[in-house]
């Protein structure tokens, strides 16, 4: 090196605030609390005021659309990161709760309030029953067969012409007033995300970690890692099929079109944007992709290029994603040192 | 030592292919052995585990383990019985500090059985558990080893982890398959009063070797293998001054000899 020119690095230094090392501190000054408090509240706060914002009825139905997606994406990190079973089964999970929710209502008549949890679970119980099978296969494979469930189901419909065949169901009620429809998907999403976040914290969130990262030992700790992965599908699947059943009430619809695979692959994409393992940041993934996605609608078939471009240009340029990346920000310093 | 009959294997035949990798194993574990598992490389030590613990199906043959017979029984129902196994190459879950790695096995159903409220039920910090254990068995409690993730801690630490998942689940039988292995002399001579206390506990053992002089030091009985085959079983005198294990083992080398390189 020539003389004179010093050479420098980058330095991080984790911001100096208590909280980050001792939990009780939180307590003891409004600044940590604020530190504390603040990313969680502009999530909370921003999702619940968006809606009040956003020009129009047609945009307060694409942020409750985007919640629908959220609500998937959280599903898809969960259980590609934190149970180690890639899924491409999202269509499938929507598709499922559409039309439990859809046959609840019509069929049984029942109102808005049961149906969507009702399809919650019992759609959640059927795709883990379905998905059985399959638990044992890993990473890629599980993604293949995963996938198969949506065209599968979306064709035996149509060919059987079963369940309003390529018509759908039609006729299902709709939520019982606008602002439960747009903020249904909204309060759900929140709590799901943070309950999720919690739950990945506990014991037995750490034993489904621990199926991901190495089921040999889980089964030489006597566990049997297929009811732990089978209890995760549960979680995960309820979940879609939790915005499927959404989905049917708002469009007062239920068709073949809900195991289409936006449904499979948005979520992936806006995991991959947002950050895998942050369980945040596929919903933030989510509010930047689906909004984009309407935008380009005027573009017709040239949207898919733009889309493309975006994604190419996150996974080149912030391929560990936004929230890894804003994460790093907030927690720490970074200033350059001599070497 | 009492004569009661832990863990039975009667023919234990494994093939993969045309490969025996175990040709009509049988032997008997009483309560409170120490049975040393020997053989050189490839002579179907670590699959005799795998039979045992349920990680590989066996071809035929049966096994029995506190008079119940196991042959068929998945991996994860075999441990909960309590017969637990370490893992050759270590087996941590990487991504989680060294005390929460025990967190996994005391959530098990056997822990939570047999552990009381310490083992975590509705009283229990599981966390603390952990470190208990971890401190059992050699982690400095003040320190931060036990706090590191896994996939920092040294060959030794993750030996002792193996030992300490097996131990998080109360069990009856720990079968250690080359603990001694990768580790620096120091380390090994910190482990062995370890294991002879798992022995004075009451916990029996099965240990597959590599380094005889320090598995001679615990053992009371050595099973020697050799092509898949069981080549002969006895005390560890025996067992040393036998012509066919000398032949096999150790080449046409004197056994004094190939000891003190040991």
């Amino acid at each position: 090196m020539t003389e004179g020119m010093e050479q420098r690095r980058k330095e991080r230094v984790d911001r100096g605030i208590k909280v980050r090392t001792d939990s009780l501190y939180a307590l003891l000054s409004a600044g940590e609390i604020a530190y504390l408090a603040l990313p969680r509240l502009v999530l909370i706060l921003g999702l619940l005021l968006l809606p009040l914002v956003v020009p129009g009825m047609y945009w307060q139905r694409v942020i409750t659309i985007t919640c629908i997606y959220g609500l998937l994406a959280v599903s898809f990190d969960f259980l590609a990161h934190y149970v180690g079973l890639v899924s491409l089964g999202g269509a499938f999970f929507v598709g499922t709760g559409g039309y439990l929710a859809a046959i609840a209502n019509t069929q049984m008549g029942l109102s808005p309030w049961l149906t969507v949890p009702s399809a919650a679970l019992a759609g959640g119980v059927l795709c883990t029953l379905l998905l059985l099978p399959c638990l044992p296969l890993r990473g890629v494979y599980f993604a293949i067969i995963s996938l198969m469930y949506p065209l599968f189901s979306a064709r035996v419909i149509e060919a059987l012409d079963i369940l309003g065949g390529t018509d759908g169901i039609m006729g299902i009620d709709g939520f019982p007033n606008r602002i439960v429809e747009q903020y249904a998907p909204v309060v759900l999403l929140l709590l799901i995300l943070f309950g999720l976040r919690r739950l990945v914290t506990t014991d037995f969130g750490l034993v489904v970690r621990g199926v991901k990262d190495n089921d040999q030992a889980i089964r030489a700790s006597g566990i049997n890692v297929t009811y732990f992965k089978a209890v995760a599908v549960f979680v995960s699947a309820s979940m879609g099929c939790l915005g499927g059943a959404c989905l049917v009430h708002i469009y007062m619809w239920s068709g073949i079109s809900q195991f289409a695979l936006d449904f499979s692959i948005l979520p992936i994409a806006a995991t991959v944007i947002g950050g895998s393992g942050t369980l945040v940041g596929p919903v933030l993934g989510c509010l930047i992709l689906v909004p984009i996605s309407e935008m380009l609608r005027e573009f017709g078939t040239l949207r898919i290029v733009f889309y493309a471009l975006i994604l190419v240009a996150f996974i080149i340029f912030k391929s560990e994603g936004l929230m890894v990346w804003g994460r790093r920000k907030y927690h720490q310093f970074e200033r350059w040192t001599r070497i | 030592m009492s004569e009661e009959p832990i863990l039975i294997a009667e023919e234990m035949t494994k093939t993969f292919g045309g490969i025996i990798a175990l040709n009509r194993v049988s032997f008997t574990v009483n309560r409170g052995d120490v049975l040393g598992i020997i053989g050189p490389n490839g002579s179907g030590k670590t699959t005799t585990v795998n039979c045992l613990t349920g990680f590989v199906r066996k071809t035929s043959g049966r096994v029995y383990f506190l008079g119940t017979d196991i042959s068929k029984k998945p991996p994860h129902k075999i441990a909960d019985m309590g017969l637990t196994r370490t893992f050759q190459v270590m087996r941590p879950y990487y991504s989680l500090p060294a005390y929460k790695n025990l967190v996994i096995p005391l959530f098990s159903p056997r822990a939570r059985r047999t552990g009381g409220w310490r083992g975590g039920g509705r009283l229990g910090d599981r966390d603390t558990v952990g470190i208990d254990i971890l401190e059992e068995i050699g982690f400095e409690r003040d320190s931060y080893v036990p706090y590191k993730n896994a996939a920092t801690l040294p060959t030794g630490y993750l030996k002792r982890l193996e030992l300490a998942r097996c131990l998080a689940l109360k069990p009856e039988v720990i079968i250690c398959d080359e603990i001694f292995s990768g580790l620096s002399m120091s380390e090994i001579a910190s482990m062995v009063p370890l294991i002879e206390r798992l022995q004075m506990d009451g916990i029996t053992l099965i240990m597959i070797e590599h380094r005889l002089r320090e598995l001679f030091r615990v053992a009371n009985r050595v099973m020697v293998m050799n092509f898949g085959e069981k080549l002969m079983e006895g005390s560890p005198e025996k067992v040393m001054s036998d012509d066919k294990v000398k032949e096999a083992y150790f080449g046409s080398r004197d056994i004094e000899e190939v000891m003190t390189h040991a």
